[in-house]
Formats: structure tokens, C-alpha cells, sequence
């Protein structure tokens, strides 16, 4: 597969690197885009003078103008369809959802007709389309402000769908999506909005659709993404003080999945435990499960678990921590799998 | 009808009585889908072959120009009982028929330039015929072998949308695009122009693409053909108002035209889609027509309503009024109307032949073109399938 790239000078010295929030960098990311190409264009409810919800597009208004970053109307079909007769028309839009509950109304558009116009056409049409989408719980938030509907998207076919966990992948992977000739749904994880790290803004080595080893390990492997990358990694430091090493991988891309690196670490570890937010049926953490025992049958020592948001729906926020994966459930999986 | 501005009253005492629900038998008997339209209905040509005036919307049409118009629908009809033949020799899976749509799309597909963009539903064939479609295209969709055949940027025609209203937004984004890129402000501009029905109207990605047109000024025509029927749902079920009433809500015009009329159908396209190239716009047509066939060849439409209905719209037909006109002005003898009938009988030979010999797609071509830039799961999927297939005899599929 031809992954874009983003090359960019890498002789841009040490001051390439900056300590920037998720949040930031995806501003950052946003903001360099749109200087390199003249086509992108950003657009959603409330990404102009407000910056976004988030503030994720601070800025980008003043500094580019009202036609490249639009405050539009409050629709979601009406943000993602007129998106769709910018693509065909030559732009590179990027549209944002407030939140992920609120992707609903815009579900028939993304899956009727950016999904589908490339295939219907013969490729003649082609929808270089981002809708980013803040989410995930751990927020306090009300109702539909907390979900995971990554799913739904995945098992769509012609979208893409990827989730960045970290600053450095939140600025690179945004501009490889609006890179991208695909349609790309971009997860964005909100509860690490605030959160810093270093950001190497002169080159990356890691295409959009891969998924990555962030910790090498012989006892048992995780896997996660978005929000739940950072409770893998602290269950792993977790689990070390107890004399269990673990691998951890976070996925990056969902749809197309990467599992070779999984599939590898597997092998090695024989343990697999999936940690996602979604609810477990019909989902990601289901697939991965599947595909890993059609790859690995005879390495695994234990099946394949998976700890994961329940089968019900986003709970009132009094009881999100609850519900959502934690360091204390993901060790308590872990173990089990060892136990077998 | 009373104007939108009188209902400023809170209580239901303030709606006119004209916007009562129908009673069963006014909506069974199809009455209001037989009214002449309104005083509003903007006509040129009466059913009778009369040529009359408009104030606002009059229009200079040569003989040869007419003879042209009258020549499109006549192919056209031809094309669409052709497929509808073909469907019932079990040759397309399935038919959306135009009949009695014709002046409709032959109207609005004349009116455009070169440089417009096209939006169509499922059953804009004739608007295809002026956008240089080959039909046998359209029937691929309805045979099977192809999603959409032609090449939608360069026919300036894009893919016939199934799921519907959809298309409303795609057209006013791609009008968005056309006037970031300063394609409108004079007569050399562009616009877009989208179809839609009037089943449509009640879809929420319509009332978006109305609210999204109207804020950013878009270049498009939203171009409503009011058939009276979505299936078996009158008119009626869809709106309490004529539907061409609604732009005045979203704050641009809305014309009401004699569907069945080709040169008012002509004549108001044209002005609306100057409207836009000019910047003004965007404008909202409604052609107040009559599907004449079922809304699709699955369909049965003897179920909902009365065979009188379809009679009084026979004497409406949008052909044989400019027949008649041409006939009256000896604008056309006939010669002229035996050489188009010949030419439309050679349409129809060649149309059934090409069908029928449509190529089946390769099996391969399940996988293609899914994404642009590849899917290494897709790829590995597709690699499996074809060396699962390769197994049998010959390999052949």
C-alpha cells in the first residue's frame, strides 16, 4: 500500500522539537496543513472566532480567513454533505463533530456517500475528506458527549479510521489524514486533549495506517488506542513492579487494522489482552480478538480477553469510572490470562 | 393560498383554512394533484398548444430550436419505454421510468452551459440525454454491471444518488467550491443545479442543503420535480404548503412551473441558473408535473390511486402540446415528425442491443477501487478470493 507521508526538512535542527499539548498539537498540525495546501479547509460548528469546543482550531480564523475556516450552520449531515460537494469540487475539508454522540445525523451521509463515491465511480471521484471526532469518556460530561462509535466507521467500507494517543502522533497523523486521498474519520481522544509531550515537527517515520510497539515484552501483550494507549503503558509499568513484562502496541490505525506487529508480539508472548473504551460486542476489540486466533492459534497460551466499555450505554458521568477500562481491571485481566 | 406573512398569529385559529388536511377522498381522487398548479404556475405553452405570454419569464425560441426540444423528449420517451420493455423481458432488474417527466428535464437540461454542474437523483434520464450521457449507461446501473458507467467530471453529470435528498447537500457544497474559486459574477460563471422530488422535500438533508445554500450565497438551483406521488405518498404528505413556497423561508426565491411545459420549463431554468452564475443565487424551482408510469417498475401504483387521474394528466402531455404548436405555427410538417419517430425507433434497436450485450464485470472487480490509496486487508481478502477461484478447472471464474 502506498501510505502517504508527510516529508518535511529534517534538518530543521533541535529546535524542531517542542513540548506541546495533544490539544496544541493538533492546532499545530492543522495550522501547517493549511499552509502547505491551499485547498484545506476546515469547517464545523463553532471552529471560527470560538476556536472550536475544544479550541482545537484556535486561531486558524483569524489567520486564514472566514472561507477557509467555517463557522457553519448547526447540522452534522449538513457539515459532512456539503463537505462531500467541496471534495468533488477540488478542496481537501476538514470537518469537525463537537462530539461523538453528536456523529449520528451525519451517519447516512458518511456512510452513503463518502464511504462509497470513490467505488461507485471507478475512482473517478475521489474524497479527500477528515471528520474529526472528539471522544471518549473521563470527562464529567453529559449524555452523548462520552462515546466510542469508532466501530460503526470501521466496519464501513471505504472510510478509514485512525486514533491518535500521544502529541507527536496528534500532529502528524492529522496532516497524513488530510494527506490521505481516502476519507479518514479521526478519533480524537479528549480526555488526553491537555496532556503534553515532545513533538519532533521536523519528521516522522511512522505511516498513518500502522500500528506501533511502545513497549517490548515477554509475559503477555497489550493492545489499545486513543485514550486507553496511556492505561496500557501504566498498567505495563504497573505489572513490571510485579515481575510480569509486558508488550504494549498501540494501533493507531483501526480501520485498516495493522496486526502484523501484534501478531509478532503475540507469538512471543503467547498472552493477548485488548483494552478498549467501546462496548465490547460487534466491535474492534472483537475483530482483533478474532483475527489473532485465526493467526496465532498455536502460540496462544490463554485465549485472547478483552477489557472494554460495557454493552450499555454511556452511563450518567458519576459512574464512568465505573465503566470505563482502568489500571486495576486491565492488571485484573492480565492476571487472569497468566493464570492459564 | 394565503401568504406565509399572514400566519404571524400563535394559536391554531391563525392557519388558514386552506391548509386543512386533505380529506381521504380528495387525496384518493388525487384532486389537488390534478389543480392547474396555482395562479402562480408559470406557463408558455398550454396543454392545448397555445403559446401564451408571462410577464416575468417570457422567452424567444426559434423554430429549429423547438423542433430540437420536441425531438429530446421524443427520444427520450422512446429510451425510457425502451428500458421499461427491457425490464419486463427480465433484462434490467429494474426501471425508474420518466414517463410524462419530459419536459421537465428536457427544459432544465437545455437551459445549462457547458461549464454547470449536475445533481441528479435516480430518474433525471432526460437531463442525462442533455448532458451526453449514452442511455445504455443508465441502464447499466439497472442491469447490474456498474454503479455509474459515465464520468461524472466529464460529463459535469454526477452518479444518480438512491438514497434520497442526499445529493441536495453534495450540490450546494460543490456550488460553495464553485464560488470560493470566483467562478460566479458574470455571465461566463458557473452554477449547479440538483434534482430532487417532491418525497424529498420532507428529508432533513434538504431542508440542510436550503439552510447551507442560503447562508453562503451557493450558485445552485434546487430544481424540485413535484410528480405528486413519492410511491404511494401524495403530495399532500409531504407538505401542507405548495412546496415552492418554502424558499421564501430560507430567504430565496421559489417558482412554481408548468412541468409538463418545456418552455416555461426552459425559460425559468434559464433565468435561475443566470441567477447564479450572476451571484444571486440560490433559487428554488418546483415543476409541477405527473409521473405518468410506477415509481419504479416494482412498484403498483393502481393500488393508491384512480385511473381518472392519470387521465386528465394524459391531456396534459408535455409532447403532444408542442406537437400541436408546431403543427399550428407550420413550424414542422409531416416529414419532420416521421423522421423523428424513425430516428427514435433506430434509438430504441440500438439501446436493446447494446444492453444485451452489456459485459458482466470481472469477479476481481468486487475489490476495486474501494479505496484510493489501498487497503492491505482488503488486498489480502481479494488475493484469497482470487486463488480460491483459481482452484477450479481452467481457473476460470
Amino acid at each position: 500500500m502506498a501510505a502517504p507521508t508527510v516529508d518535511r526538512p529534517t534538518d530543521a535542527g533541535p529546535a524542531a522539537v517542542r513540548t506541546l499539548t495533544l490539544a496544541k498539537a493538533l492546532n499545530t498540525g492543522l495550522r501547517t496543513a493549511m499552509e502547505n495546501n491551499p485547498k484545506v479547509i476546515v469547517m464545523g460548528e463553532d471552529v471560527g472566532k470560538l476556536g472550536g469546543v475544544f479550541r482545537i482550531t484556535d486561531g486558524l480564523q483569524k489567520d486564514f480567513g472566514e472561507q477557509r475556516v467555517l463557522d457553519t450552520p448547526l447540522a452534522e449531515s449538513g457539515i459532512i454533505g456539503t463537505a462531500v460537494g467541496l471534495a468533488i469540487r477540488g478542496y481537501r475539508p476538514v470537518c469537525e463533530i463537537q462530539f461523538d454522540g453528536f456523529i449520528f445525523p451525519g451517519f447516512d451521509q458518511i456512510v452513503s456517500q463518502v464511504a462509497k463515491l470513490h467505488y461507485r465511480t471507478s475512482g473517478r471521484v475521489k474524497l479527500p475528506l477528515v471528520i474529526r471526532v472528539p471522544f471518549g469518556g473521563g470527562i464529567g460530561a453529559v449524555e452523548h458527549h462520552s462515546e466510542s462509535p469508532e466501530s460503526y466507521f470501521a466496519h464501513t467500507a471505504g472510510l478509514k479510521v485512525v486514533s491518535c494517543s500521544n502529541p507527536s502522533d496528534a500532529y502528524w497523523m492529522i496532516q497524513q489524514a488530510i494527506d490521505c486521498d481516502d476519507p479518514v474519520l479521526f478519533f480524537e481522544p479528549k480526555r488526553r486533549y491537555y496532556e503534553k509531550g515532545e513533538v519532533d515537527t521536523a519528521s516522522t517515520t511512522t505511516p498513518l495506517f500502522s500500528s506501533r510497539v511502545l513497549r517490548e515484552g515477554t509475559d503477555a501483550t497489550l493492545v489499545a488506542y486513543g485514550p486507553m494507549v496511556r492505561t496500557a503503558l501504566e498498567a505495563a509499568s504497573a505489572a513490571a513492579e510485579e515481575g510480569h513484562s509486558l508488550s504494549v502496541i498501540d494501533l493507531r490505525s483501526l480501520s485498516p487494522l495493522d496486526l502484523g506487529p501484534v501478531y509478532e508480539s503475540v507469538r512471543r508472548t503467547g498472552r493477548l489482552v485488548v483494552v478498549t473504551e467501546a462496548p465490547s460486542e460487534s466491535s474492534i476489540s472483537g475483530e482483533i480478538a478474532t483475527r489473532v486466533q485465526q493467526e496465532c492459534f498455536y502460540s496462544l497460551q490463554a485465549p485472547v480477553l478483552r477489557v472494554t466499555g460495557f454493552d450499555t450505554p454511556y452511563p450518567p458521568s458519576k459512574l464512568e469510572e465505573e465503566y470505563l477500562p482502568d489500571l486495576d481491571r486491565v492488571l485484573h485481566a492480565v492476571d487472569r490470562s497468566l493464570a492459564f | 393560498m394565503s401568504s406565509p406573512e399572514q400566519w404571524t398569529g400563535s394559536g391554531p385559529e391563525s392557519a388558514p383554512a386552506a391548509t386543512a388536511a386533505p380529506t381521504a377522498e380528495q387525496v384518493i381522487a388525487g384532486l389537488r394533484a390534478t389543480d392547474e398548479g396555482g395562479a402562480d404556475l408559470v406557463q408558455l405553452l398550454t396543454p392545448e398548444g397555445e403559446r401564451v405570454r408571462h410577464p416575468d419569464f417570457d422567452i424567444d425560441i426559434t423554430p429549429e430550436e423547438l423542433r430540437g426540444l420536441y425531438r429530446d423528449m421524443v427520444l427520450v420517451r422512446r429510451v425510457d419505454r425502451e428500458a421499461n420493455a427491457l425490464q419486463r423481458k427480465g433484462q434490467l432488474g429494474l426501471w425508474v421510468p420518466l414517463l410524462g417527466q419530459e419536459a421537465a428535464q428536457i427544459g432544465a437540461g437545455r437551459a445549462l452551459k457547458p461549464q454547470d454542474q449536475v445533481f441528479p437523483s435516480y430518474r433525471e434520464h432526460g437531463v442525462a440525454w442533455c448532458r451526453d450521457i449514452p442511455p445504455v449507461d443508465l441502464l447499466s446501473i439497472f442491469r447490474g454491471t456498474d454503479n455509474c458507467a459515465w464520468d461524472p467530471i466529464k460529463h459535469k453529470f454526477h452518479p444518480y444518488t438512491i438514497v434520497i435528498g442526499n445529493q441536495v447537500l453534495n450540490a450546494t457544497g460543490y456550488a460553495m467550491g464553485q464560488r470560493f474559486d470566483g467562478k460566479v459574477g458574470d455571465p461566463d460563471g458557473e452554477a449547479t443545479i440538483c434534482f430532487f422530488g417532491d418525497g424529498a422535500t420532507s428529508q432533513g438533508d434538504v431542508h440542510e442543503g436550503f439552510v447551507w445554500a442560503a447562508v453562503y450565497d451557493a450558485p445552485v438551483v434546487f430544481y424540485c420535480q413535484n410528480n405528486q406521488w413519492a410511491i404511494s405518498e401524495p403530495t399532500e404528505r409531504q407538505s401542507r404548503l405548495p412546496l415552492y413556497h418554502r424558499a421564501r423561508g430560507y430567504g430565496f426565491p421559489g417558482i412554481r412551473v408548468d412541468g409538463n411545459d418545456v418552455l416555461a420549463c426552459l425559460a425559468v431554468s434559464r433565468w435561475a441558473l443566470e441567477e447564479c452564475r450572476n451571484g444571486n443565487g440560490p433559487v428554488l424551482i418546483e415543476a409541477f408535473t405527473y409521473r405518468m408510469d410506477a415509481h419504479t417498475t416494482s412498484d403498483d401504483p393502481s393500488r393508491y390511486r384512480l385511473s381518472e387521474e392519470l387521465e386528465v394528466w394524459k391531456l396534459k402531455d408535455p409532447i403532444e402540446r408542442v406537437k400541436v404548436h408546431l403543427v399550428k405555427q407550420q413550424w414542422a410538417d409531416q416529414d419532420f415528425f416521421d423522421s423523428v419517430e424513425a430516428e427514435s425507433e433506430q434509438v430504441a434497436i440500438e439501446l436493446r442491443d447494446k444492453c444485451v450485450n452489456l459485459p458482466d464485470p470481472s469477479a476481481e472487480s468486487i475489490f476495486g477501487n474501494v479505496y484510493a490509496e489501498g487497503n492491505p486487508v482488503l488486498e489480502a481478502q481479494r488475493d484469497e478470493f482470487l486463488a480460491y477461484h483459481a482452484g477450479f478447472a481452467g481457473g476460470e471464474h
